[in-house]
């Protein structure tokens, strides 16, 4: 059947209101940027779910391994003195 | 002898491999964690999951022929909107499955020609025809509420998105089958002939709605699995049940009969028992005999093979603005747009 030339798969990303961060909101196929951001409002903002689209190529990303996700993340592990909970501090001790 | 001492280490090391990413697997589902597109997974889950995935996708898509069948028909602009929205939906929600499936190393255009190849299902239900406007009104209430009953469970789903897109499919399938309810209201308090056609579409609708949850549990092929897998978390019967208990009250708001003579309340159970299915008609529907399995599957044919020009025009123009963006002189909405998110990204 014709139409196996598949169109470029893009990564969708919305902004549900201002003051908020771009979420990534699922993927679409698309011929370019532009059609990627019209077909992006039409899929994923019909309920006025955003105020701003974000589209990428999801060729451009570059993501960490499932497989290494043990050592790639260990370095963090074994500082739990990043957390403000990790210290004592005496009872009564205010704002702090 | 080196050679094959090298050679017996490294088929161990794989197979222990095999079996970690396995016990890894089992322990996120076991553990209600969801697998992810790049995690390593069993290839019968990642199968079972391009079938349903593909299946429920092309439900969405060939779901709208049977209401678009109505639109220039619809008996108010009020109505007529409702339904375009719907329609528009129903096809959001097949590109949202069809992503998903895409995330297990399938492809949207694969999956397309399987279904039009008929080497893939869609749900039966659609082999129906919409035979009056009060049809609109049934599908909404009973097809689009069996959909819900089904579907609610997969939002937590084991395959995380797969489990995404349903979360955002059920909010809005609420609307549909909310419009639906309403419709069939207007229907039956109006006048007797409308009543009636409202009866006559819920007489019909009925029993393939029931139909939608699948074989009885001791036939479902996939179930079992399914279910061990945390793909599916409720069984075929235990969810047909559920539908039947919240429509019984629904109906009776509606002023309106179920068409089961057998249908009323079990003090013991706590539930409804009602008729036997004939999963005499379900089979013949699913082997292709319904009444409008052929009008379907053609008229998804025609609609992809007449929308091929607008694809490749499409990718033709795409090919043609390609590069001429970055120099800033195309003045294209295009290079505009994508000037627009380069900007916010940074800032």
């Amino acid at each position: 059947m014709s139409g196996s030339t598949q169109w470029p798969l893009w990564e969708v990303f919305v902004r549900s209101r201002r003051g908020l961060s771009h979420t990534h909101a699922g993927s679409l196929h698309a011929p370019d940027a532009e059609m990627a951001l019209r077909n992006a409002r039409d899929l994923y903002t019909r309920r006025s779910e955003g105020v701003s689209i974000w589209v990428v190529p999801s060729a451009s990303i570059t993501a960490s391994s499932p497989d290494e996700k043990d050592s790639f993340f260990e370095p963090a592990g074994d500082k739990p003195y990043r957390h403000p909970t990790f210290y004592e501090i005496p009872e009564g001790v205010r704002h702090l | 002898m080196t050679a094959v001492t090298t050679g017996t280490a490294v088929e161990a090391t794989v197979e222990t491999t095999a079996e970690a990413y396995e016990a890894a697997f089992d322990a996120a589902v076991a553990a209600d964690e969801r697998i992810e597109p790049r995690d390593w997974m069993p290839e019968a889950y990642r199968a079972s999951l391009v079938r349903q995935m593909a299946q429920h996708a092309h439900s969405e898509i060939i779901g709208m022929q049977p209401e678009a069948n109505w639109i220039t028909r619809a008996p108010s602009l009020r109505r007529k909107a409702i339904l375009m929205a719907k329609v528009q939906d129903e096809a959001g929600h097949g590109l949202y499955l069809y992503s998903a499936a895409e995330t297990l190393g399938t492809s949207r255009t694969e999956l397309l020609d399987k279904l039009h190849a008929g080497r893939q299902k869609y749900s039966s239900i659609f082999n129906y025809p919409t035979l009056t406007w009060a049809d609109v009104g049934a599908i909404g209430w009973l097809v689009d509420g069996a959909a819900i009953t089904n579907q609610v469970p997969l939002c937590r789903c084991s395959y995380g998105p797969y489990a995404r897109a349903m979360v955002r499919i059920c909010k809005e399938e609420s609307f549909h089958q909310r419009q639906g309810y309403e419709s069939l209201l207007a229907l039956s308090r109006g006048t007797p002939a409308q009543h009636e056609m409202a009866q006559d579409a819920v007489n019909r609708w009925w029993w393939p709605s029931l139909m939608m949850f699948g074989p009885p549990d001791d036939e479902s092929a996939h179930s079992a699995q399914s279910m061990t897998w945390k793909i599916k978390r409720h069984s075929n019967d235990e969810l047909r049940q559920r539908f039947v208990d919240i429509c019984v009250p629904q109906a009776e708001t509606l002023g309106l009969t179920l068409p089961d003579p057998d249908l009323k309340w079990n003090e013991e159970r706590g539930q409804h028992d009602f008729g036997a299915i004939d999963w005499d008609e379900f089979r013949e529907v699913l082997k292709g005999n319904g009444p409008c399995n052929e009008q379907r599957i053609s008229q998804r044919r025609r609609a992809h093979e007449e929308g091929a020009w607008v694809r490749e025009a499409a990718t033709a123009y795409a090919a043609k603005h390609s590069g001429k963006g970055a120099s800033g002189d195309s003045g294209t909405g295009g290079a505009r747009s994508a000037r627009l998110v380069e900007k916010e990204a940074t800032a």
